[in-house]
């Protein structure tokens, strides 16, 4: 007895006297461990990059995280992690923050994801919807007078429209409430809301007059239960009527506004680095196979060769910030003016 | 006249009898069924989780890590890591819960200020993990500036139970009869000489039990963890305390978001493995506590 309490109380102390000497041995292993976190949308990616980067480089220790779009930037600012996944570009604020702090980043566009609209299998009456429908259907406005599916669009069944949706945390509701309503963060808010994907699919799969949106690859894994829905931006310019949600259509433009890109930021200080600086480039060169596989849709090889360029250049700052917007906003053609 | 009375007492008291008889027995019903409800559950909650994951487990799942094919991934880091935060935790809190135990318990005064420690302490069990979660982000990862490494995990967790075990600690001691303390004393005995020959390894069972329950709880925690930010994806045990680390829970609550349904027979396979080292633990205290009920003596 005395001797398991002796070992105890004598383990108690070394471990506290080894807090000291742990500091020194702390930064010796960081010079080999890269550390992400950010958008849980981003997230799928960052992981299969990292799984198949550690796989070749042995020495080098990858974390990732998937705190959100928002909470990664703060970590960002605070200098914890040097890289970031962003289902939205950065905002003003977050810039001037990274400027106080004294951090250059470093903006990659990495893929593209569509958010899907569904509604249950059992629904026999929707075959597209209109931008203007949409809006129709969750502007605050609409909250308490858009209540069937008969107010959408006459024609249509006299039953109660269930409406399910991105919780006001995610990159997904921001962008969604931006392209469809005009304004990020502007929804009605009699629906039900949640952060977990998951939910969503099950909620909407379970119900006939059910309507939800989320991000592509939810609807991908489940497409035996729910409907994809057409989308119709009565824009010509950018395909011909209603547009189903498809790689294709993600990729060239014509599914809008519902196709978004997916950032990462690199801190500019951990880009010197070499492991980091290796990663990166690996992330984008990688990108063209691994981005297909978690679901999402990638950007073409023009681009990521225009993207790579900027990196390697070590061109510091955002693309989107002038522009305010990324709907609608082709890759290419901003990176092309960018580099001139 | 008094014969009749006496029969109609008797009836009474025989009505009397039946109604304390379907009394006791209608109350073992009601506390048997309540006992039920819970068995019955846990019964269903096994019942899913083994038909899901059993088949997933094999010793490939324990050797692998973080993958983005389920088939690939495994727990090993998410296993080691939780290893590390559970021996942590309890070389942290287990010395500090059971002084702060014997200090409040037999050193102590009674008085205001000793009932206001008393209450809050109380107070501190109850708090959500999450909080701190929040304290452990701030002083831990920021202000020591530890980071999301396993220390600083281990850290917020011993403040999680220490409250719990400073409260067994205290429950334990007191099942000590007083009279031991007195012949201790009588003899000549210091305090310290009775508290560490007599008491302590009379109240040994009580607060090994109460500390390997706290354990056990704060292994199965995930809140304050994914505050500190404990890592998604890892594929890595540390090699030291100052290292990146996940563990179990966080493991378990990420598979299950994902959209592949082969991730949530990852998840239930992690749960059987979750659900084990808790039963091993809480065997274990069972097993102590029996075994040293027995070498107590008084």
């Amino acid at each position: 007895m005395k001797k398991i309490v002796f070992i105890v109380f004598v383990s108690a102390l070394l471990s506290s006297c080894g807090s000291g000497s742990e500091k020194t041995a702390a930064s010796e292993t960081k010079e080999t461990a890269i550390k992400l976190d950010g958008s849980s949308t981003v997230f799928p990616i960052s992981e299969a990059v990292a799984e198949e980067f550690e796989l070749e480089n042995k020495n080098i220790k990858v974390t990732a995280n998937a705190s959100g779009t928002g909470a990664g930037f703060k970590k960002f600012i605070r200098n914890e992690i040097d890289v970031t996944g962003a289902s939205r570009p950065i905002k003003a604020s977050e810039d001037k923050d990274c400027a106080a702090n004294k951090i250059q980043y470093l903006e990659i566009p990495i893929a593209y994801d569509g958010l899907a609209i569904v509604v249950s299998k059992e629904n026999t009456w929707v075959d597209y919807l209109t931008v203007e429908e949409l809006k129709k259907i969750w502007e605050p406005a609409a909250k308490g007078t858009v209540t069937h599916w008969d107010h959408v669009r006459a024609g249509w069944p006299h039953e109660k429209i269930n409406l399910y949706g991105a919780g006001t945390e995610s990159g997904t509701f921001d962008y969604f409430t931006e392209a469809i309503v005009g304004e990020a963060r502007s929804c009605r808010t009699d629906y039900t809301a949640s952060e977990d994907d998951n939910g969503l699919v099950s909620g909407v799969a379970g119900d006939k007059y059910s309507l939800g949106y989320f991000g592509y690859a939810y609807f991908f894994e489940n497409q035996d239960k729910l409907k994809l829905v057409a989308i119709d931006d009565k824009n010509d310019a950018n395909g011909k009527g209603a547009v189903l949600a498809t790689n294709e259509t993600i990729v060239n433009g014509t599914y809008q506004p519902l196709s978004r890109p997916l950032l990462i930021y690199i801190n500019k200080t951990s880009s010197t680095k070499p492991e980091v600086a290796q990663f990166v480039n690996y992330y984008i060169d990688n990108a063209p196979t691994l981005v297909p596989e978690t679901g999402y849709v990638a950007l073409s090889p023009e681009a990521y060769k225009l993207v790579k360029a900027r990196f390697n250049a070590g061109t510091t700052g955002s693309l989107f910030l002038t522009l305010k917007t990324t709907v609608g906003v082709k890759l290419e053609e901003i990176l092309k003016t960018t580099q001139q | 006249m008094a014969k009749k009375l006496g029969k109609r007492m008797r009836q009474k008291q025989v009505r009397k009898n039946k109604w304390y008889e379907f009394q006791d027995k209608s109350f073992k019903y009601i506390a048997l069924a309540a006992t039920g409800i819970g068995v019955l559950v846990l019964c269903v909650l096994l019942y899913d989780v083994f038909f899901d994951g059993f088949g997933r487990l094999d010793w490939k799942f324990f050797l692998d890590s973080s993958s983005r094919k389920a088939k690939n991934a495994g727990i090993y880091a998410a296993m080691g890591g939780t290893l590390w935060i559970m021996a942590l935790t309890t070389i942290i809190a287990f010395p500090i819960g059971i002084g702060a135990g014997i200090y409040l318990e037999e050193y102590n005064k009674k008085g205001r200020l000793s009932n206001i420690l008393e209450v809050n302490i109380s107070n501190l069990a109850g708090i959500p993990s999450i909080i701190y979660g929040l304290l452990g982000l701030e002083v831990f990862s920021r202000t020591l500036m530890l980071g999301d490494t396993a220390i600083t995990g281990a850290l917020t967790l011993a403040l999680l139970i220490l409250p719990i075990i400073i409260v067994s600690t205290r429950e334990a001691l007191k099942t000590v009869p007083y009279n031991l303390r007195e012949a201790s004393f009588a003899l000549g005995a210091s305090q310290w000489q009775t508290i560490w020959h007599q008491i302590l390894p009379a109240s040994i069972p009580g607060i090994v039990t109460g500390a390997i329950l706290a354990i056990s709880r704060a292994i199965g925690e995930t809140a304050p963890l994914i505050v500190i930010g404990a890592a998604t994806y890892i594929t890595s045990v540390p090699k030291l305390p100052n290292e990146s680390f996940t563990v179990l829970p966080i493991q378990i609550f990420y598979w299950i978001g994902k959209p592949q349904h082969d991730f949530q027979v990852n998840a239930a396979a992690a749960i059987i493995v979750l659900l084990g080292i808790t039963f091993v633990m809480n065997g274990a205290a069972v097993y102590l506590r029996y075994r040293w009920q027995k070498k107590v003596k008084w």
